[in-house]
């Protein structure tokens, strides 16, 4: 493999360790401490020998004036990168530019051409950095550049190798949009540069002409300063040719890469600010070469009034560049710099992270009837998910077809290159990587004589390894490559390391999952406390014909599910759904093979995108509660449930801090919350409005359906609430007051009390239906040794989870709900009530998966919103008895 | 056919005090954490029921709102549909099974005062309409369908209190201070001024073309003359004057009777063909004198607290709302067969009699209750009939004598025990109607109408719905 970790090991340049030392391509006697630093405890995170904190995009050009430099990182703060070297880096990635942007005279004809030019996409690492990156050139057109072109690259850096490779496809799908939308705000600007420049020559010729009718009349036709006045008349209209040929090459762009329509919505003609720039700096030109008019100065106003061009080269370096916002119109400027920083959120986190986040989006995906529960921000149609899903499913085919046939012909300047690069890989692939060396790679991918000055600048430092020049025809080879390495090092901690849920093999029409079977679920890694992984024995043993209705179902060792809390811990890293069809064994922790006649079941996970991974991280990382504040002191209160904003995770963790403290707190914690998976409605009653919200926000999460905006939580009631209100809220703070309102809200309280749970702030007591069993135990023991919200709020999304699954399986078994054959409903009944008691439900707890039951059929049948039907409030007479501290 | 009350009379006066008294009680029992602080408000302990209620079957409701004034009638369109009606002069159609408003019938500029379904079948098509009266001085007839209305009379002399459909003559009446009877197509057939200051206040119909109309404290028989020109004439035929207060209640109860009850709680059951008493109840709701206490609420009982707010009848006993209580009449036996003086914390509103003994009734309280009738268990149980004073009056000794307290010769009573009650809404509740298993209406002075439903078998619907829609899915997507 290119630019693998052995190449760092032959250079020997320093005690350089590869994370993931991969034991088959290190030579025997070189030994690579695991953890190079040993003080950070994540042993996920790669980031700790880099020089910079976390992944960032960087955005260079090489000048023509000063070589390469860097412009701009995203994200901007000084703090991201360290002491890295960007201006070292720049240097690196934009030597590195293989392409052929050779504009100006080609051989054999005598008008300089555009040429449009792919874009390329590199892959190269720097072990003296201890930085990897994706790296993508692109070359935007100015006319006053020599060969009218300016070269750009857009990088995405990272600490991992491994991220940069296993993510290529979607950092280049990203990043060619992000290009496609600055180029296409950059033809714009060139065009109307030309224009501009096309009316300046006109002028000028009109003024060359009478100048030189003039001095024909005033010395004659044979005069030096009448034949020069000819030629400079030629000169300029031979530049108004070229200047009108170049506009009609520029505007007759062929159209087939404008699918990106997006890109191309601020059609507007705003130039308005690179021209008032222009205007202040008007400067030379150097295009002596392909410009023999050399005409200088274009100078663009808003009301365009041509210029007279004069004949007088400026010095080269006198000029001044137009900067990256002036060569795009503005408004493309800022939506690539939109792109780029979403692009930048998406990949935050280390590849495990990024892998747990697409799986579970994929089984998100399909478990859309159960989402609405328990899931935050699923199905609100943010587009802010950092990958497709869609873009996924390629990969999946992968390993069946390494050769893929999807490759993109319309990339013919990259196709022949690619090809090589990819021969070499299967090379590689048979012998072995270490035989790999940059030198040879270079040698590769250095057919054109333009590359002759690339190689040079790697023979000139070792420490610089290309571990691709990657183009899509030959990706697939690289994940190919990549795949099966990632596999022969990693399959090794399967067995313990990826469980899943039976549950997550759900129903067959899933195409992946039809090919093999997949991981599916993962639990989240905390540092301090072990992470619980349930399993989902396989209770129950549903097939097809059980729910055909022929034979009834069979209860596989109904042993209690709970007894498996705790025992396992993950210790491994997630694998990428690439790997799934190749080596991953799939371990069922249960020992069972039964997968294939797996129940339909649905399963929702926590959902722990839109995250700030990277201080998630480093909170997590650090044990100590203050830390914690400090570093979340930036976004300090996230503003309030119920406030018209939607729910984030973040927020969700934060009331996780809370609920861990309530439930600490509370011996009738579990009550509570029993009242609340249950669907009666929990007043939470208080004289402090801090106080009550709290509670209120701690409690929340617990909420089935809470709706993306919190609609079933009211956080602070001043007045008495109707039994419309009962219906609209599932939990309500209420403030207590003495006052006659005070005594209509006891009163509408004591009228109401059959519907609903009150939790006094105040007095610390709760009254609401008993309940003594013992699921809700798990979901909150006041013993619990986790500590921080967040893992809180997952251990409770995990339990939550498996209780959608539950409610799902109890909703779609037709058994359950359907008389077969000549039974009565007495049978039916009997039947559901032991299937939950199978289940691992009590009496009490039906009520749970009942209440979810209801809300995911009335959801099922009527859709998300059910506007003109008045919504149903279901309930039941139980007897409710107070609970004191 | 009964039309409902349009008189003003039959609210409460205090319904707010009684309110609060019930919320401190229910506060007490919260803070004392159990329920046997039922205090000196409610005598009887099962009166409160309680929350858990096993025989209730009503565990999901849904809100219907839309009126924005008091609802105070519901009427059956059909087997899925009902009407609403109220203050705020709306007609809302709406489906009992999902909830929905089907229609809005608006055209009344003032509330309604009474409504009725009309239901005209020809050969083998049946078809419901809605006429309504209001006190805007009009009469509509809607189409529930389409919602259109189909016919108005405006400007009459005096607002209509009551309807009676006449269904076998295509006939109906209007009542007020004049009675009218109308024709299909609403042309006024003839019109019958009432010699009195009172206005009709309800109606019923008698056999052999008689209608029975309560005039305050009279009931007047009118007889209708059907000519063979087909025209149409009513003649006040008698007049039974034997109420001392003004009747509130007139119901049919079978084919040969029909009853009356009036507001100092008297009830009387009359023939229906030849108008004589057949039986005569005045429930006093005495209290025995066994402690202090009664002293106290003997001097503090009011005339309303006996006034008869309700009457219902299966043909075989007459349920009797009488103030805060209900009361159970035996026809045949001629006797009390179960009662309950404080079966609800304010008057009763309206009551139903439902199979197997069962009743139901609504009251200003808020609230509607499930009553089982139930043998009493023990003769040792103080089920004295000394509670309440039971007259049995012949038709002579009505006015000569005094009334004279009587224990009941056959003493087989039953006792009234609550099985459920149902709390939604926060006014009084006006009336109810059943749907049988899909449900029950309840209408309310808080402008809400609420459908109680079965939850397990609205459950069960739910499931034959999302298999259904599986089906047509052709699995889960």
């Amino acid at each position: 493999m290119i630019g693998s970790p052995d190449v760092v090991a032959l250079t020997k340049e320093d005690d350089f360790g590869e994370v993931y030392p991969d034991p088959s391509v290190l030579p025997e006697d070189f030994s690579v401490p695991l953890f190079a630093h040993a003080a950070n405890a994540n042993p996920w995170t790669k980031t700790s020998y880099a020089k910079f904190s976390k992944d960032f995009i960087l955005i260079s050009e090489f000048s023509e004036q000063v070589g390469p430099q860097p412009l701009l990182t995203i994200p901007e703060d000084p703090k991201v990168c360290g002491t890295f070297d960007l201006n070292y880096f720049s240097l690196r990635i934009m030597s590195v530019d293989y392409q052929a942007s050779f504009v100006g005279h080609p051989p054999g004809s005598s008008y300089p051409k555009l040429n449009f030019v792919e874009d390329s996409k590199v892959v190269l690492g720097d072990s003296k950095e201890g930085a990897f990156a994706y790296v993508h050139h692109l070359t935007l057109y100015d006319l006053e550049a020599r060969g009218f072109v300016r070269p750009f690259c857009m990088a995405y850096i990272s600490a991992d190798e491994r991220k940069i490779m296993q993510q290529f496809q979607e950092l280049s799908s990203k990043f060619s949009r992000a290009s496609e939308c600055l180029k296409s705000g950059n033809r714009k600007a060139f065009a109307n540069e030309l224009q501009k420049k096309l009316k300046d020559l006109e002028y000028t010729r009109s003024v060359v002409h009478k100048e030189t009718e003039l001095q024909k009349m005033n010395n004659g036709c044979y005069s030096t300063q009448a034949i020069e006045k000819a030629n400079e008349l030629a000169n300029v209209e031979k530049s108004i040719y070229e200047h009108k040929d170049l506009l009609r090459q520029i505007t007759s762009y062929p159209n087939r890469k404008r699918q990106d329509v997006e890109c191309l919505q601020p059609e507007s003609e705003a130039p308005a600010k690179a021209t008032g720039s222009d205007v202040a700096f008007p400067f030379n030109h150097s295009d002596a070469e392909h410009n023999p008019a050399d005409g200088d100065v274009s100078d663009p106003r808003p009301s365009y009034t041509p210029q007279l061009i004069k004949a007088k080269s400026a010095k080269c370096f006198d000029k001044r560049l137009k900067t990256l916002e002036e060569l795009c119109e503005l408004a493309s400027f800022h939506q690539t710099m939109d792109q780029l920083k979403s692009i930048e959120k998406s990949f935050r986190g280390d590849l495990c992270y990024i892998y747990t986040s697409q799986i579970d989006q994929i089984l998100l995906g399909k478990q859309k009837i159960t989402n609405f529960l328990f899931e935050s921000d699923w199905g609100n149609g943010e587009p802010a998910k950092h990958f497709e899903v869609a873009g996924l499913i390629p990969h999946l085919d992968l390993p069946q077809a390494p050769d893929g046939s999807g490759e993109p012909t319309s990339l013919e300047t990259c196709t022949s290159f690619g090809d090589s690069v990819h021969i070499k890989l299967e090379l590689e692939s048979v012998d072995g990587p270490a035989e790999s060396s940059p030198s040879d790679l270079t040698q590769e991918t250095s057919e054109d004589a333009a590359d002759i000055e690339t190689k040079g600048s790697f023979s000139s430092d070792k420490s610089i390894e290309t571990l691709g020049a990657v183009s899509p025809s030959n990706l697939h080879s690289h994940l190919d490559v990549m795949g099966r390495r990632g596999t022969s090092d990693e399959c090794s901690g399967t067995e313990n390391g990826i469980f899943f849920d039976r549950s997550t093999v759900s129903s067959a029409n899933a195409p992946y999952e039809k090919s093999s079977a997949q991981p599916g679920a993962f639990s989240l890694l905390d540092n301090d406390s072990t992470v619980d992984v349930y399993h989902t024995e396989t209770l129950v043993k549903v097939d097809t014909a059980c729910c055909m209705g022929q034979e009834g179902f069979i209860f596989e060792e109904p042993e209690p599910v709970h007894q498996r809390c705790g025992e396992t811990v993950v210790k491994q890293e997630p694998l990428s759904l690439l790997y799934g069809d190749l080596a991953l064994q799939v371990d069922f922790a249960g020992g069972e093979a039964a997968h294939e006649h797996s129940p339909s079941a649905v399963l929702s996970f926590p959902n722990t995108l839109s995250e700030d991974v990277a201080r998630m991280n480093v909170e997590e990382s650090s044990d100590t509660t203050s830390y914690m504040s400090i570093s979340t002191s930036s976004d300090r209160a996230p503003s309030p449930l119920g406030h018209g904003n939607p729910v984030t995770v973040k927020q969700k963790k934060k009331a996780g801090q809370s609920a861990l403290k309530f439930i600490r707190q509370y011996p009738f914690a579990q009550q509570a919350i029993f009242c609340l998976l249950s669907g009666r409605t929990l007043v939470v009653l208080g004289v402090d409005e801090g106080t009550v919200r709290k509670l209120v926000n701690a409690l929340s999460i617990f909420v089935p359906n809470l709706g993306r905006y919190a609609e079933q939580v009211q956080p602070w009631l001043c007045c008495p609430f109707q039994l419309t209100d009962l219906q609209r809220w599932k939990l309500i703070g209420l403030q207590r007051i003495a006052s006659p309102t005070g005594s209509s809200m006891l009163y509408s309280l004591s009228r109401y009390s059959r519907y609903i749970g009150i939790l006094d702030a105040d007095n610390k007591t709760l009254r609401c239906p008993t309940y003594k069993g013992t699921l809700i135990g798990h979901i909150a023991d006041h013993r619990t040794q986790i500590k921080r919200g967040s893992t809180y709020y997952h251990h409770v999304q995990n339990m939550l989870t498996q209780l959608t699954a539950k409610a799902f399986l109890y909703t779609f078994c037709h058994h359950l709900h359907l008389p077969l054959g000549l039974e009565d409903e007495d049978a039916v009944v009997q039947r559901r009530t032991t299937f939950l008691y199978h289940l691992g439900f009590s009496e009490e707890e039906s009520k749970i998966v009942h209440y979810l039951s209801g809300l995911i059929k009335q959801r099922y049948v009527q859709g998300p919103c059910q506007r003109g039907i008045q919504p149903v409030f279901a309930f039941n007479y139980t007897t409710s008895c107070l609970y004191k501290i | 056919m009964f039309c409902g009350e349009g008189s003003g009379r039959s609210r409460s006066l205090h319904p707010v005090r009684r309110g609060e008294n019930r919320a401190v009680a229910a506060m007490l029992r919260w803070i004392l954490g159990g329920r046997e602080a039922q205090g000196a408000v409610e005598k009887s302990p099962t009166l409160f029921i309680g929350e858990e209620q096993p025989k209730n079957p009503f565990t999901e409701l849904q809100v219907l709102k839309g009126h924005f004034d008091i609802v105070r009638f519901l009427v059956q369109i059909d087997d899925s549909r009902f009407a609403s009606a109220g203050d705020d002069g709306l007609v809302l159609v709406w489906n009992v099974e999902t909830g929905e408003r089907l229609m809005e019938l608006r055209g009344h500029s003032q509330q309604i005062t009474a409504m009725v379904a009309w239901s005209l079948i020809n050969a083998d098509t049946s078809h419901t309409s809605i006429i309504t009266a209001s006190s805007d001085r009009s009469l509509s007839l809607w189409d529930p369908d389409t919602g259109n209305r189909v016919q108005t009379i405006s400007d009459l002399q005096s607002s209509v209190k009551c309807l009676l459909v006449l269904e076998h003559l295509d006939l109906w009446l209007s009542g007020g201070n004049e009675l009218c009877v109308w024709n299909q197509d609403f042309k006024l057939l003839c019109k019958r001024e009432v010699h009195s200051d009172a206005a009709i206040t309800a109606m019923v119909q008698l056999p052999k073309m008689h209608v029975a109309a309560a005039v305050d404290k009279e009931i007047v028989i009118y007889k209708l003359a059907v000519s063979s020109k087909l025209e149409v004439s009513v003649q006040p035929f008698r007049q039974l004057t034997d109420h001392h207060d003004s009747i509130r209640v007139l119901i049919n109860v079978n084919d040969g009777l029909f009853a009356s009850g009036s507001h100092v709680g008297e009830l009387i059951i009359w023939d229906a063909v030849n108008w004589t008493i057949q039986a005569y109840e005045h429930i006093l709701w005495e209290e025995p004198h066994c402690d202090g206490q009664a002293e106290i609420r003997f001097v503090s009982q009011k005339q309303s607290d006996m006034s008869i707010h309700h009457l219902a009848s299966n043909g075989e006993v007459i349920l009797a709302a009488v103030g805060s209580g209900l009361y159970v009449y035996n026809i045949h036996s001629r006797n009390v067969v179960a009662y309950r003086k404080m079966a609800h914390d304010s008057n009763v509103l309206h009551t139903m009699l439902l199979s197997d003994g069962q009743l139901m009734s609504c009251s200003e309280d808020g609230s509607v209750r499930m009553w089982e009738m139930e043998p009493l268990p023990l003769p040792a149980e103080p089920a004295s009939p000394g509670f309440f004073g039971l007259w049995s009056f012949g038709r002579s000794s009505k006015q000569t004598c005094p009334p004279v307290k009587k224990v009941p010769e056959v003493p087989i009573l039953k006792s009234l025990e609550l099985t459920g009650d149902l709390i939604g809404h926060s006014g009084a509740i006006q009336m109810f109607l059943s749907f049988g298993e899909k449900g029950l209406v309840t209408c309310s002075t808080d402008h809400l109408v609420i459908l109680w439903k079965d939850g397990e078998r609205q459950s069960r619907l739910r499931s034959l719905a999302v298999f259904q829609k599986l089906e047509e899915n052709q699995g889960l997507c």
